[in-house]
């Protein structure tokens, strides 16, 4: 099935959404970053940097998210995320504790941080994935 | 309270699980250390499993705290003699399916190595995690996970395949929907998801209609994952049009998995007395595995496609396991047990001789083998030695489950299901037989030859080594399954036999 050829988007359009942009994904980084502490997490934070590249996507055309993202990087990101979480937990296992305990991790505060790093492995996979299923949707 | 901790059960799960999503990464640069990578993940978890194994018999069961949380609170790892005999049967099935699937993936789904290798490393590791987890929701997670992705596996198949994959979807999902609700009811009316935790305050529990009604979408949920009889819809479709590779995979695997989950919690979360007194579960199940295993045989029989037809075998053979369960006492259980194991060698075996088959000569159904044992003679041996197993001919293991199972209905007093035992063999050897007269006689009774099918492949035809190999492998695992029998029933069954099954009877 092929889509109808795509209309080229209004410039009233095109110039609010791309500035808008780079607020979406500063509001995403942030609630990414809240996920341990305070109410936020790398679910919530990765559909909103997603939903950044929808917009744009959105706005100009498929193009622009080729550009932007190359689908090969797309689904190696996918899966990186979740490597991101799963492989912390191998380097906790290697420092002698039970597989995802972060105590023994070598930072101040080891819970904390640890968590933040798969929060941010969270927001990469479900960021990556959500653009994955809007492509697929937009190539059928 | 003194539990043996040990890291040995995450070293089985991790390396499946972690190298699942370290091949997407590395196959974006590097496409050829795909399969290397793959065979590294499985072998690793097979030899832990091994090693987990060694080490329950001599230590008993083996424990480990996530993240370092203990349970109650924490997700626990308990590794006992049944989980390890599971472990053993699932590693090893799915390394030699790993190695053989090399050929049959390049030659049937070409250019997407990566997605499938990522996951069916991901399969394993839901299957070893099912297997490993003492946490009932953890098991709910691992069911989805095995699920899910034998759906994506079922689906990457050609023609009619995603079709399959789709009512595979419904039902399955269906069935996971019941098993979740169960597991709520219980969590509601217990407070607690650990399995050993929910043993112990379950008994007073036991006339509450929450815990009644758990239990019975339990029993539910699993009969549809296992596909037991007028369940089973959903099965030949998925087994028949999937990759030759994955149906021998999930074929010998996943149903396996769901029924280790049924029996893990009917005798070892409850009571027995409870499946058996309180709602006649056993009952039940033990009239429906006797349905299955004759109405599975014969509609195998009516088959005329290899793989359909051991997809309908399948159904019947279900219905032994879960006649074994439904007898409820040692040699019936001891039977369900065997008999898992034996079917997880001799259907796997038995699909991966009709994926060589196909690779060779593209050719499914059973009336086109004629022949064929003088172009592919180990290809046929093969699958005489495992047809064998499921009829039940001695040296093989298929004898000794069949045997068991045979005690057990004796022992209960139920002769129809003795009947039922021997009907379903013979029924067994109508449609087996049958493949094998194809196979090695070339020209039928009345002397005509059939000439054309013949003269499409040359003479010597033997598949690749990665193929032959894992299916020799599988061949030897059946006779060592019915030699060593005395030696499994031994060291992982009766250490791990639940208290108050019916009888008195001993399981040797």
């Amino acid at each position: 099935m092929t889509l109808p050829p795509e209309q080229p988007p209004d410039v009233i359009i095109k110039v609010v959404c791309r500035s808008l942009v780079p607020f979406i994904q500063l509001f995403g980084l942030y609630v990414v970053m809240h996920g341990h502490s305070s109410p936020g997490g790398g679910f919530q934070g990765g559909v909103i940097l997603a939903a950044s590249f929808v917009l744009l996507v959105l706005a100009e055309d498929r193009a622009t998210l080729r550009h932007h993202i190359p689908p090969a990087a797309l689904n190696a990101s996918t899966s990186a995320g979740v490597l991101l979480f799963a492989g912390l937990g191998v380097v906790c296992l290697a420092l002698g504790a039970n597989y995802l305990d972060y105590g023994p991790l070598p930072f101040a505060e080891p819970r904390s941080i640890g968590m933040l790093v798969i929060e941010i492995g969270v927001g990469i996979t479900v960021m990556a994935a959500m653009l994955s299923i809007f492509r697929d949707l937009l190539e059928f | 309270m003194n539990v043996h901790q040990s890291a040995v059960p995450i070293l089985v799960v991790l390396p499946p699980l972690v190298a699942a999503f370290l091949l997407p990464v590395v196959g974006w640069r590097f496409r050829s250390a795909v399969y290397p990578l793959t065979l590294a993940a499985l072998a690793f978890s097979c030899a832990a499993a091994f090693a987990a194994a060694r080490e329950v018999t001599l230590r008993g069961p083996l424990h480990y705290y996530l993240g370092g949380w203990e349970p109650p609170w924490g997700i626990e790892f308990r590794i006992d003699a049944l989980g390890a005999l599971m472990l053993l049967m699932l590693t090893v099935i799915t390394l030699l399916v790993g190695i053989y699937s090399k050929r049959s993936v390049l030659q049937e789904i070409p250019a997407k190595e990566v997605p499938f290798y990522s996951v069916y490393l991901l399969l394993a590791a839901g299957l070893i995690g099912l297997v490993s987890t003492a946490d009932m929701f953890n098991a709910y997670v691992f069911l989805e996970i095995t699920s899910l992705t034998s759906y994506a596996l079922v689906s990457i198949g050609s023609g009619a395949a995603v079709v399959s994959a789709f009512r595979y979807v419904i039902l399955g999902t269906v069935g996971a929907a019941f098993y979740l609700l169960a597991v709520g009811y219980l969590y509601a009316a217990s407070g607690t998801l650990n399995m050993a935790d929910l043993a112990e305050r379950l008994p007073p529990l036991y006339e509450s209609p929450a815990v009644l009604v758990g239990f019975a979408f339990l029993v539910i949920g699993m009969s549809i994952k296992m596909a037991l009889f007028p369940m089973h819809t959903w099965l030949p479709g998925a087994y028949s049009h999937a990759p030759s590779a994955v149906s021998a995979l999930i074929a010998a695997t996943t149903t396996k998995a769901a029924a280790y989950l049924l029996i893990r919690v009917m005798f070892f979360v409850f009571e027995p007395r409870f499946a058996i007194e309180i709602i006649p579960v056993t009952t039940v199940l033990g009239w429906m595995g006797a349905l299955a295993m004759v109405l599975g045989s014969v509609m195998a029989i009516a088959q005329s496609d290899l793989k359909r037809m051991l997809a309908y075998s399948s159904v019947a053979q279900i219905g032994y396991i879960v006649l074994g369960i439904g007898l409820a006492n040692p040699a019936g259980y001891t039977g369900a047990l065997l008999h898992l194991v034996n079917h997880a060698f001799m259907k796997g075996g038995l699909f991966l001789v009709a994926g060589a088959i196909l690779y060779r000569t593209g050719r499914r159904k059973i009336h086109e083998f004629r022949g064929l044992s003088g172009q592919m003679p180990v290809t046929t041996f093969v699958f005489t030695v495992c047809a064998f197993a499921m009829i039940g001919i001695p040296p093989t293991g298929g004898f000794f489950s069949k045997f068991y199972l045979m005690l057990g209905a004796i022992e209960a007093g139920n002769w129809v299901f003795v009947g039922v035992i021997v009907l379903s063999s013979l029924l067994a050897l109508a449609y087996l037989a049958n493949v094998l007269r194809y196979l090695y006689f070339p020209t039928d009774g009345n002397g005509a030859g059939s000439g054309a099918p013949d003269a499409a492949i040359p003479r010597r035809q033997y598949a690749p080594w990665t193929m032959l190999g894992p299916m020799v492998a599988i061949t030897a695992g059946i006779v060592l399954l019915g030699l060593f029998n005395g030696e499994v029933v031994e060291r992982f069954i009766e250490p791990a036999l639940p208290a108050g099954l019916l009888g008195s009877g001993v399981a040797r």
